[in-house]
């Protein structure tokens, strides 16, 4: 009997083991064959059955496809982009939850509200509006136009003022005893204990901006705007790229995700599991 | 006296400065809202009902639901929502079946459990543009490994990406395989939050791993399983970034329009713009989702209690 159950218990565990290690093949593939693809020849691209191994690893795809768009150009306002969304979202969304958590204003409670059901608000909705302000502001095709409506983001701020409400009032009030003004508590105090949390939502506002793609289609034109997905999207459909360079290119796109997910990845998922993705 | 009166002065200058300063707190964020949010909002619920709006004069004719009839008669639009429906009703329930199996192996105790992880969730932070042109290549009709696969089992080549019947099959295998991570990390996290101790209860009444997973596991998940449900049909319904790069757009022959695909058709493809037409579109998105969200609501009150 002791042995039987032994086995049995051993069989189910190969079933997990394989079922899960099919599932993440699957999962995994794509990438696989994005990457392996950028180092393929424009003829073993095209191989039927396909090959499944790279037969060399130069990098002639992607001095190709960088000669082709000025990917570095897109690269560098991904990057611009990134860290001007980043920052000032962050900021505001500090300030904006210390105020909704901490202080006290008139009509606190119902401008709470109608935050929350903002926040349900189809970004694909207001984009229409929001694409003509940007025109009426002037700063169509330019490198603000990709930053200027993401200054401030009601999701990230809940979540912090969710974070911020955890934290005992008694704090506060020994803070303000102490002379420490509200300014100085936020920062010296707030912000510290915070820091999982700021953490969390700057990489999920960080990817968010990195992969977003309908709002740089619609605000920007120019090459020297462009971020990295329309960047990409614009060298296939403006014509004349071969799948191999399609793919060096994507990969340019994905592998930084892929290494800041291998460094961050309890964060990320914490984070997705608390509040789900922007967008 | 004198030193009364400036304290005095200075308790008031004080008391403003604490009643105006909070709001100091708000300005960044409220500003960037008020603008990109609030008034957008209120905006496209206008435009929608101004009849033959121009946004360049800013001018309309008349005020009425001349927009709501031209889209709810034009056959792109019909196509839209009858193909954004299907589309939620098919990858919804293939992803959350999914999605529950291997939640549940990813729950038992196996090793490697981080680089499972890893695989499993990659999709979520990678570009759907880039990713999405890798399955372009694997769709292909000739050198596509899809095909390759189809023909070990003895399946002919099917044309994924240019002939129209089965462009939305395509879409739905992409968009199946882009939304797994996510269903899977809220599953994952409605596991762990079941105690332990139902588990150790019912085998020791002797119930085999079966019995224990459609009779325990599945009822306790019940709440995270409906919130899935309601979060994914929201974000599902909102399919557009994946026609670019399989189809360049909406199809080989326009057969993929989808809601916001025709919204963004009407303000930027069609020229000169057709906001009234985008924003009649929008309002009607809206409404579908607000209906979800509810439910949302409703259903995270009800598990609260």
């Amino acid at each position: 009997m002791q042995t039987k159950h032994k086995v049995n218990i051993s069989i189910s565990t190969i079933v997990i083991y394989v079922l899960l290690s099919l599932g993440a093949l699957v999962m995994v593939f794509p990438f696989y064959w994005m990457i392996t693809g950028a180092f393929k020849t424009a003829v073993q691209i095209q191989m039927f059955p396909p090959l499944w191994i790279p037969t060399s690893f130069a990098l002639d795809n992607f001095q190709t496809a960088l000669s082709m768009a000025p990917f570095a150009t897109y690269f560098m306002n991904s990057v611009i982009a990134m860290i001007g969304c980043v920052s000032c979202c962050s900021f505001t969304t500090i300030l904006g939850a210390f105020a909704f958590s901490r202080l006290d204003f008139p009509g606190k409670n119902i401008v709470f509200g109608l935050l929350l059901g903002l926040m349900m608000v189809p970004f694909e909705m207001i984009v229409i509006t929001n694409y003509r302000t940007i025109i009426d502001l002037g700063v169509y095709n330019t490198i603000f136009a990709l930053i200027v409506p993401f200054t401030s983001s009601i999701f990230y701020m809940y979540i912090l003022k969710g974070f911020f409400d955890s934290v005992p009032t008694s704090l506060y009030y020994a803070a303000k005893i102490d002379g420490c003004s509200d300014w100085k508590y936020l920062w010296k105090v707030m912000v510290p204990l915070a820091k999982p949390s700021l953490v969390t939502i700057i990489l999920l506002n960080a990817i968010a901006t990195w992969n977003s793609f309908l709002w740089p289609m619609l605000a920007v034109s120019d090459p020297s705007v462009r971020t990295l997905p329309f960047g990409l999207y614009a060298f296939v459909s403006e014509g004349g790229a071969h799948t191999e360079l399609m793919m060096a290119a994507s990969t340019m796109i994905v592998v930084p995700m892929i290494i800041l997910f291998m460094f961050a990845r309890k964060q990320i998922v914490n984070g997705v599991a608390r509040g789900g993705l922007k967008g | 006296m004198m030193d009364i009166a400036k304290i005095k002065q200075q308790e008031k200058r004080q008391r403003l400065f604490d009643k105006i300063k909070p709001f100091g707190y708000l300005a960044p964020f409220a500003i960037g809202v008020t603008i990109f949010t609030l008034y957008p909002i209120v905006n496209v619920f206008m435009i929608a009902f101004q009849e033959n709006y121009n946004y360049i004069t800013k001018t309309y004719d008349s005020i009425g639901f001349d927009n709501f009839a031209y889209i709810f008669s034009d056959p792109y639009f019909i196509q839209a929502l009858q193909n954004t429906f299907m589309y939620v009703l098919i990858v919804i329930p293939i992803s959350l079946c999914l999605s529950i199996l291997i939640a549940y192996l990813l729950n038992q105790k196996v090793k490697f459990k981080g680089v499972y992880q890893t695989a499993y969730f990659l999709p979520m932070v990678t570009s759907t543009l880039a990713v999405g042109l890798a399955w372009k290549f694997m769709f292909n009709y000739r050198s596509g490994v899809i095909n390759y696969l189809l023909n070990l089992i003895g399946i002919e080549s099917i044309n994924w990406l240019q002939v129209t019947t089965y462009n939305f099959p395509a879409l739905c295998i992409y968009g199946i395989w882009s939304i797994l991570p996510f269903t899977i990390i809220l599953l994952l996290s409605g596991l762990q939050n079941i105690d332990p101790l139902y588990y150790t209860a019912a085998r020791v009444d002797g119930a085999n791993e079966k019995t224990i997973f459609f009779r325990i596991t599945l009822p306790l998940l019940k709440p995270t399983i409906f919130l899935v449900l309601i979060i994914n049909t929201i974000s599902v319904f909102k399919v557009f970034n994946e026609l670019f790069p399989l189809f360049n757009g909406p199809g080989v022959s326009n057969n993929m329009f989808t809601v916001v695909y025709y919204i963004f058709y009407q303000f930027r493809v069609r020229m000169p713009g057709e906001y009234g037409y985008a924003a009649a579109a929008a309002v009607v998105l809206f409404f579908i989702i607000f209906i979800f969200t509810m439910i949302q609501k409703y259903i995270e009150k009800k598990a609260k209690e």
